[in-house]
């Protein structure tokens, strides 16, 4: 084939040619992306307007619960231990809204697994661990179920989890009476405490001795009888902080992250790049099921019971939490450092009210203003983001 | 081996039940050629590229790839054999990188800490960045959203991206359709560049105003017949519209038109 239709494509040629000029230009150009400030690179990312918030929330809380107690060590633990519950499902339900999922489940999830946790050491005999296991491998079951029905059916996950919102709750009371004739399954507190598995995981604080010792060189303050007034970390902080970090590892810095971001943002062009998109979906909605697993087995082995309508509206909590973080409800943005501080501000409005001297039933309206304004803001942010500028 | 032609279709026929998308087609791309192939709507463009890409198999006729007969089960082993093709949607993700959309289910990773499978973002934003400059597209940062890319530029990007991951024929399934006329211009010169790299380029369109002066060969199609192969000094630009419209309908319509504007 000649080149003789290079001739006839002469403007782009010499267009070319001007391209190269600005290539020379290029060094000049990148310097300017040095010259953006931090503070300019902290703004474009999803959870600064929650950290931002977080800090209002604190100088609210500072200020008006000043002298209450609420920031001493026994106080910071009382809320720490809030958010760390709802920040473990917040975890979960943000991965999957980024997968561009919801998953209305989760709540109910909490309370059938704390039944299935309960009832077989309490009226069967089995060890605490083996029916934590099958608790969680229950768990991950119906995550599994609900993925697959989403991916099968093609209807909004909104509305197959609902189903299961209703389904499980319906579940957790129908065979909580069925087998124990009573909706609250109490006296496997003790039983928990003794076991291998749930005794070294799940149960009770950390850092005893390091309370211990803080407390001797008078650096915690001690109750009368020489205990000091914190025993030690609980566990479910350390599990918020665990799957926080892996979690972000895995979101910011793996090709599964990639992926995850991806499905959220745009299905169909990920599955044409060859993303595993199904894979990816129900890999997530059994990670939802996973963290409302995990919620449930450490609200059982710190309270001693299981209740049917524990963990009522929690789905609800998960995903404010997650709005609040900057994670869009139509997928593809946020991130679970965001996520984990709306959880964190949760707590900290939820048990600060109690310090104030505002009625506690404030507690709503403010979590409802935040997410109204949590919601503009990130409709905002995609805004900027998805249009061409 | 070396065949004259990288990609042959022969008396190519592809039905859907009863009804016909294509006939007897014949293409033939030679080596670093931009080949355009032009045509109505509802001509059987779209089949055509399909079975290209892999994703329909003709029902009749022969598929050759080197000069060797081939027949693609999936998309996927078109693409392993270096035929890529940029659908209009460009499957690209919004609200993503430049640099991750760029990688997207390829993604290079670099083991950290002796066992942590990270990704090796400091290389794909160098590699990204590196493609599209080499386009003759600067962009300010690898790591901003490709929402904020022009879709002259994000066009630019998915056919970066195709010619980095290994393709020697590059399918455009309308490139231009939905783009103004600067930025249709900046995807030309992106043809032309294709083809000075030695790829070889099949280039969709009904604008023959886009496709004439980038095209070295044109193939014209009319409800799933193929009305004929030309070379560029064998047919003019007025030649090529006409053949496309249907002639003389076309020019029956167009003083009608006339008639009404006056």
């Amino acid at each position: 084939m000649s080149r003789q239709p290079l001739i006839a494509i002469k403007e782009p040629v010499a267009d070319a040619s001007a391209a190269g000029t600005a290539r020379a230009a290029a060094p000049e150009r990148d310097d300017r992306v040095q010259q953006q400030s931090l503070l300019h690179r902290f703004m474009g990312r999803p959870e600064s307007a929650s950290i931002a918030g977080a800090l209002l929330v604190f100088a609210i809380f500072g200020y008006a619960a000043s002298g209450s107690g609420m920031f001493a060590l026994d106080g910071i633990l009382n809320w720490q231990t809030v958010a760390a519950y709802l920040g473990i499902i917040s975890i979960g339900a943000c991965l999957l809204m980024i997968g561009g999922e919801f998953d209305l489940s989760m709540g109910s999830m909490i309370g059938f697994a704390g039944m299935m946790i309960a009832i077989p050491p309490l009226y069967f005999h089995w060890p605490v661990w083996l029916s934590v296991l099958v608790a969680f491998v229950g768990c991950l079951a119906l995550g599994w179920l609900n993925g697959y029905l989403v991916i099968k059916t093609r209807l909004p996950s909104f509305i197959v989890t609902l189903a299961f919102l209703f389904i499980l709750r319906g579940l957790s009371l129908a065979l909580s009476i069925h087998f124990t004739n009573r909706t609250i399954v109490s006296g496997i507190g003790a039983l928990a405490a003794e076991d291998w598995l749930a005794g070294a995981l799940f149960v009770g604080t950390v850092g005893e001795d390091l309370f211990n010792w803080l407390a001797a060189h008078g650096m915690v303050a001690m109750t009368s009888d020489g205990t000091p007034v914190v025993h030690g970390v609980p566990k479910v902080i350390l599990w918020w902080g665990v799957l926080l970090v892996c979690s972000s590892l895995v979101l910011s810095f793996t090709r599964i992250g990639n992926w995850i971001y991806a499905v959220g943002g745009d299905a169909n062009a990920a599955k044409n790049v060859g993303v595993p998109v199904k894979a990816v979906k129900t890999s997530l909605f059994m990670f939802t099921a996973f963290c409302a697993c995990l919620f449930a087995t450490l609200q059982v082995c710190d309270i001693g019971s299981a209740a049917a309508d524990r963990g009522l509206q929690k789905e609800f909590e998960a995903i404010i939490a997650a709005v609040i973080g900057g994670t869009l409800l139509t997928g593809g943005y946020g991130s679970v450092v965001g996520a984990s501080v709306g959880a964190l501000i949760f707590g900290v409005v939820q048990i600060g009210i109690t310090y104030t001297d505002a009625n506690s039933d404030w507690f709503r309206v403010f979590l409802g203003l935040m997410l109204l304004v949590a919601v503009i803001f990130n409709n905002f942010v995609r805004r900027r983001v998805t249009e061409s500028r | 081996m070396a065949s004259e032609y990288i990609l042959e279709l022969q008396n190519v026929s592809k039905r859907f039940g009863s009804a016909i998308a294509l006939r007897d087609v014949t293409l033939r791309l030679r080596r670093g050629e931009v080949h355009c192939l032009l045509g109505d709507n509802g001509a059987g463009k779209s089949t055509l590229i399909k079975t290209l890409a892999g994703v329909h198999k003709p029902s009749s006729g022969a598929f050759r790839v080197d000069g060797a007969a081939v027949e693609f089960e999936s998309p996927r082993q078109a693409l392993d054999r270096g035929i890529a093709t940029v659908y209009q949607d460009l499957a690209l993700v919004p609200l993503m990188s430049i640099a991750r959309n760029f990688f997207l289910g390829r993604e290079p990773v670099k083991t950290r800490f002796g066992v942590f499978p990270a990704l090796d973002t400091a290389t794909m934003a160098e590699v990204a960045a590196d493609r599209l400059r080499n386009m003759g597209i600067l962009i300010r940062d690898a790591n901003q959203p490709v929402g904020t890319m022009s879709g002259g530029e994000k066009q630019c990007l998915a056919i970066a991206r195709a010619i980095h991951f290994g393709a020697r024929v590059l399918i455009l399934d309308e490139p231009t359709a939905a783009l103004g006329v600067r930025q249709s211009f900046n995807v030309l010169k992106l043809i032309h560049h294709a083809r000075d790299q030695g790829i070889s380029v099949i280039f969709i369109t009904h604008n023959v105003h886009h496709a004439y002066p980038i095209g070295d060969t044109f193939t014209l199609l009319n409800r799933g017949v193929s009305v004929g192969t030309y070379a560029k000094d064998a047919i003019s630009k007025d030649e090529v519209l006409d053949i496309m419209a249907g002639g003389t309908e076309m020019q029956k319509l167009m003083s009608e038109l006339d008639g009404v504007a006056v």
